[in-house]
């Protein structure tokens, strides 16, 4: 990712900063939570979630492409607004099924055997995204910006000497929403109620007439969405995507989830944003050399005097 | 017909086969017990009967329907309740919620409060610790939801794993007094035990269970006064 670069002016850096790293902070958290959701449901790290999001940046720019080319060039206005609400709309859904899909093919077979079994093959899945990512748009990094400008580079609204980019605003206004949608879902939704039971208690569950496997479906089904989601602003915000985007992404946003208590749905949304003002201010303050080793020393640092993270339950309850 | 008929059962785990063609079976309105060692393959049997365990070979037939087909989500729903072994109560959700999930197969609204209310009556410490989360429960406060928990769903046959395992002697009794009484009102019950003395006195039949089948069967009493059932289990 881009390092920021410091413009000399010190009080308007640290706002804007501020606001990078909320913004930065949105997009690891909606990728944590894809992690945090399926680890809390059947404890498998699924390392091949980074990549489900690279795809859906791959989805965004080939839509985008697509419409492109059907309507001309794009610019900010009434036609760029509508093919954000449309890739908003389908790349979620798109990376939510993709996710169905490779739980249905790769880890339901494997649902009863050794826990280290799963964790390998998503490894593999992995691998298998990467190089479809590689495939699809190739080895070097794409512009969506030659395509076409969809979010104008402009400020929304002026906060004293600090501008609001649209393309600040435009992950924000997303990813609050859906925040707010999700608990919803997962306190008062039927589903929701489904969700926390099977991740407290799979057995307990199926004796409650849960049927554990579409509950398990739809966990993995959300978790892609938001990374579907994820993926679509990120791409808006930076502008820039390449197959390998998943890694860097995936392992940040799965530091998030650990540092807020993997399994535990606010502390991934704590955590993302925790990493996102680190990488933020690290990133500005450092030119960028120093982020990678602030935000793992603070990830050991945090796990030696909490090991379970910010929000994770002392002890599993096991019995 | 038997409310619950299960014919040459085969079920286990991976390589192991743990069920050796299990036969036993529960009439409407009766209280029938399964006793055993460890290991013996009682759980099994319950967890089998519950679909979590996938039946290899064999009949299970609940009111006069074929199980073995039917997925485990789907059990609860044809009047089967199962209070499990070690309880798995939902640690993280209130005593309340506890309950709620219990009739997640249900949506009348009335009659689940309704039901709610008289699991209170059954057990009243729940209704005093409703807000509490399942996991700061007591061992015979979990044990006690457990089993409001499973008869939530209103089952014609209720499974019961292990009741009075880890619980002080009044709440044993307290226990036993309520699954008489439900059972008084028409509920039949399935009852596998470690403490076989109990067992014997509440049911109206008993099985033995010896390492996947069923080695001895009788009434209750018959079984308690059998000097190799008391040699075995009931240690005198
Ligand atoms: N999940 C499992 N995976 C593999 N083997 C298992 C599993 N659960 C039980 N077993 C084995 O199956 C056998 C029967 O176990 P089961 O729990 O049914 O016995 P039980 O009669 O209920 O014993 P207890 O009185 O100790 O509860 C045991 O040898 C046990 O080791
Ligand atoms: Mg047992």
């Amino acid at each position: 990712m881009q390092p920021i670069l410091a413009d000399g002016n010190g009080g308007a850096l640290f706002w804007e900063l501020l606001v990078n790293g909320l913004v930065m902070g949105s997009l690891f958290a909606l990728i944590a939570l894809g992690y945090s959701l399926v680890y809390g449901i059947i404890e498998l790290v699924n390392f091949a979630h980074g990549d489900l999001f690279m795809l859906g940046a791959a989805m965004t720019y080939t839509l985008t492409a697509l419409a492109v080319s059907w309507f001309g060039t794009v610019t900010p206005g009434g036609m760029s607004f509508a093919i954000v609400l449309g890739l908003l709309l389908i790349v979620p859904f798109f990376c939510g099924g993709a996710n169905i899909l490779i739980d249905r093919a790769v880890y339901r077979p494997l649902r009863r055997a050794p826990r280290l079994v799963p964790l390998v093959s998503a490894l593999g899945v992995s691998f298998v995204l990467v190089n479809i990512g590689q495939l699809w748009i190739g080895t070097s990094p794409l512009s969506l910006e030659n395509k076409a400008q969809l979010v104008s580079d402009d400020s929304l609204i002026q906060m004293g000497e600090v501008p609001l980019k649209w393309k600040d605003a435009v992950v924000l206004i997303t990813v609050v929403p859906v925040m707010v949608g999700l608990t919803w879902l997962v306190k008062f939704t039927r589903l929701g109620k489904a969700m926390r039971a099977t991740a407290q208690n799979l057995v307990a569950a199926q004796l409650m007439g849960i049927g554990v496997e579409r509950v398990i479906a739809s966990t993995f089904f959300v978790g892609g969405y938001l990374a579907g989601l994820a993926a679509v602003v990120y791409t808006l915000k930076i502008g820039r995507i390449e197959y390998q985007m998943g890694f860097q992404n995936g392992l940040y946003a799965f530091t998030a989830a650990v540092v807020g208590g993997i399994g535990n749905i606010p502390g991934a949304v704590l955590g993302g944003l925790l990493l996102g003002f680190i990488y933020s201010f690290g990133g500005g303050y450092s030119q960028g050399n120093w982020v990678d080793a602030l935000i793992f020393g603070v990830l050991i640092v945090l796990l030696i005097f909490r090991p379970t993270g910010l929000l994770g339950s002392r002890s599993r309850e096991k019995v | 017909m038997a409310l619950l008929e299960i014919t040459d059962l085969r079920s286990g785990y991976g390589a192991i086969e743990v069920l050796k063609g299990l036969s036993l079976k529960v009439e409407a309105g009766e209280i029938v017990t399964v006793i055993g060692a460890n290991g013996a393959g009682k759980t099994t049997t319950l967890m089998t009967i519950s679909g979590c365990v996938k039946a290899r070979d064999g009949r299970i037939s609940f009111d006069g329907n074929d199980l073995a087909s039917v997925p485990a989500h789907e059990i609860v729903k044809r009047g089967l309740a199962q209070s499990p072994e070690g309880r798995k109560i939902f640690p993280r959700l209130s005593v309340l919620e506890n309950l709620e999930m219990g009739a997640f197969t249900r949506n009348d609204k009335p009659g689940i409060r309704e039901d709610i209310e008289k699991s209170f009556q059954y057990f009243p410490i729940l209704k005093e610790r409703q807000k509490q989360l399942g996991g700061t429960l007591s061992g015979g406060e979990q044990q006690m939801l457990a089993i409001a928990r499973a008869l939530m769903s209103r089952p014609k046959l209720l499974l019961l794993d292990e009741p009075s395992l880890g619980l002080a002697p009044m709440i044993v009794l307290k226990i036993f007094d309520v699954i008489r009484e439900l059972n008084r009102q028409g509920m039949s019950v399935l009852l596998v035990e470690q403490n076989a003395r109990m067992a014997l006195r509440l049911a109206h039949r008993g099985y033995v269970m010896e390492t996947g089948t069923i080695t001895m069967t009788d009434k209750a009493e018959v079984l308690l006064n059998d000097p190799r059932i008391q040699a075995a289990y009931l240690g005198e």
